[in-house]
């Protein structure tokens, strides 16, 4: 189901760049990892990698192999076979995406902008635990760090801005909000989000195949667990 | 196993090969010599694949002693080059026996020097790649992305016999002199988002180097640029993508660019010519010029044909010396 509001423009010598629209949500996402997905296939040897983002996918290829009207060819033909048929067999592995259940420990002790965000919110700690799991999130884009994963989209009840002074450090596994979207922090490293929880996934593990446990376009369920499975699971506080 | 040791790490070396490719998909960025030019030729002088692994040393410093027999060639920014406190030339091959000691000195023009040794320094890979990526703590000899360390061996392979030394014909040795650049530009991703005055001034003015310039990115400092947006949702960043955030300076993203972002682009730098800017000074001037995405596929044919095609020159031992008079100038303290 190809639609006008779909375009494709130069980005560099070897990159293209398909834009799926100006607003992401699951039937975008679910759009640009089809997109993806074939075009692995059509252009394998010459494609060196692709970038698929909210509401795009960037394809770079070889130019010394091909040219960038042979590559917007194949691109038009994966865009003319996408699907909005989430019932279809063939489909329902592309157009849904896996469904990927990620442990939390939620408490103010493993999340320390907890009680301020649900203050913020006007709603008690265990709302905002409740509200956060009631979604079913959409893999948007990896990025900022490896395996850093852009989750969308946060109930608006307690989506909350960024924090005026990122902290130096955000603990690996932290489970964080930032506006609508929601993400686990892959390592430790500086950060701006508003932090919930604890999750004991490892979200990138360069010893582990795959990688990660989600990609773009990947449903995500957060699942409550107590202190005690959070350290049986391996979490560290 | 035999190799290089390190008696001085140096400023900032760093081992690289082509690239960490093909994982974009996890948020891994590719790394890979910021002066891919510089980088393939050490490679072709020790009769390596293109892609094996050398050093990137910034600025430079370091001094390395050998437990082999092998071959090594530096390129890249004029750092002289001493072998048992020898003058030895750039962009030349030599042989190198247990014991040698080699010395970079510091860089007198261009600052981003490219050390290759026969064979290519043997590291594990990480995501098929040895590139070191320190923002990523991935790479390198550790696989941590950490620099070179003051007592590492950089394993290499032994060579049986010396080649005769080669060296890259003159004419194909660039001028790192001036500290300054001219920029080939491929408009692309929200180029529409400049108004036809933006783009004038951004191709009619003359850019700074700004310290705050690394294997990220090169900040520049100018006439600002200002898009009729002011962000966009994140998107993936190619490598030369010039992005123009709130403060209207212009920001060309490097080898270990993040993979998105969410700031405005004008289009992206030739691949071509990203070396030449990340060989400049902080103070270094670029000025950029448009061109077609079909005039940036020919100069990339042209290019890789030129480099396939051109034959390294064969320099007898003798007259080493000789040559090396021509680039005295490069070997003064």
């Amino acid at each position: 189901m190809s639609s006008p509001q779909q375009t494709i423009s130069i980005a560099g010598e070897n990159s293209l760049i398909v834009y799926f629209g100006d607003k992401p949500g699951a039937a975008i996402a679910s759009q640009v990892a089809q997109t993806a997905h074939q075009l692995r296939e059509s252009l394998s040897q010459v494609l060196i990698d692709l970038i698929p983002s909210y509401a795009s996918l960037l394809v770079i290829y070889n130019p010394l192999q091909t040219d960038h009207n042979a590559v917007r060819k194949s691109i038009r033909q994966a865009l003319s076979n996408l699907t909005d048929d989430v019932n279809s067999e063939s489909n329902k592995g592309q157009t849904q995406g896996s469904l990927v259940s990620l442990p939390v420990y939620y408490s103010t002790e493993s999340g320390s902008d907890l009680q301020t965000l649900a203050d913020g919110a006007g709603l008690t700690t265990e709302q905002v635990i409740a509200i956060h799991q009631q979604t079913e999130y959409r893999v948007y884009a990896i990025g900022f760090a490896p395996g850093f994963a852009y989750l969308g989209e946060v109930d608006p009840r307690i989506a909350a801005p960024r924090l005026a002074t990122p902290r130096q450090k955000v603990p690996r596994g932290a489970v964080a909000i930032a506006d609508r979207q929601t993400a686990v922090y892959p390592a430790q490293s500086p950060g701006g989000w508003n932090l919930i929880g604890l999750c004991p996934q490892r979200m990138f593990d360069p010893n582990a195949n795959p990688t990660m446990p989600v990609q773009v376009g990947d449903r995500v369920r957060f699942e409550a667990i107590d202190k005690q499975t959070f350290l049986e699971l391996g979490g560290q506080l | 196993m035999s190799g290089l040791k390190v008696i001085q790490p140096g400023i900032f070396s760093l081992p690289q090969d082509s690239g960490r490719f093909g994982q974009h998909a996890v948020g891994l960025t590719t790394g890979g010599p910021l002066d891919s030019n510089a980088f393939r030729w050490a490679n072709r002088l020790c009769g390596n694949a293109l892609e094996a692994t050398a050093i990137e040393v910034t600025i430079g410093g370091l001094v390395l002693e050998s437990t082999t027999t092998t071959q090594i060639a530096l390129t890249g920014a004029d750092i002289p080059l001493t072998i048992n406190k020898k003058p030895a030339a750039l962009w030349h091959s030599h042989a190198i026996n247990p014991g040698d000691r080699i010395e970079l000195g510091f860089a007198t023009a261009g600052s981003r020097g490219y050390f290759a040794v026969a064979g290519g320094f043997q590291f594990e890979p990480i995501f098929n790649s040895a590139s070191t990526v320190p923002r990523e703590a991935l790479g390198g000899l550790t696989q941590d992305g950490t620099a070179l360390q003051t007592g590492q061996l950089l394993p290499c392979e032994t060579v049986k016999d010396h080649r005769d030394s080669q060296a890259v014909p003159k004419h194909l040795v660039p001028d790192y002199g001036n500290n300054s650049a001219l920029l080939r530009v491929v408009l692309g991703y929200q180029q529409e988002a400049f108004s036809n005055l933006q783009k004038q001034l951004f191709f009619t003015s003359q850019y700074a180097v700004t310290e705050s310039s690394d294997r990220m990115g090169y900040r520049l400092k100018g006439s600002k640029i200002t898009p009729s947006i002011e962000g966009i949702l994140s998107e993936g960043i190619c490598l030369g993508a010039i992005q123009v955030p709130a403060d209207s300076q212009p920001i060309v993203l490097l080898n270990d660019r993040q993979t998105i972002g969410g700031y405005p682009k004008l289009g992206s730098v030739l691949s071509l010519d990203i070396g030449k800017l990340a060989q400049l000074m902080p103070g270094g001037t670029v000025r950029f010029e448009a061109i077609s995405v079909e005039q940036a596929h020919n100069l990339l044919a042209l290019d890789h044909h030129q480099f396939l095609n051109t034959a390294l020159e064969n320099i007898p031992e003798e007259t080493l010396e000789s040559s090396l008079k021509n680039t005295a100038k490069s070997t003064k303290p």
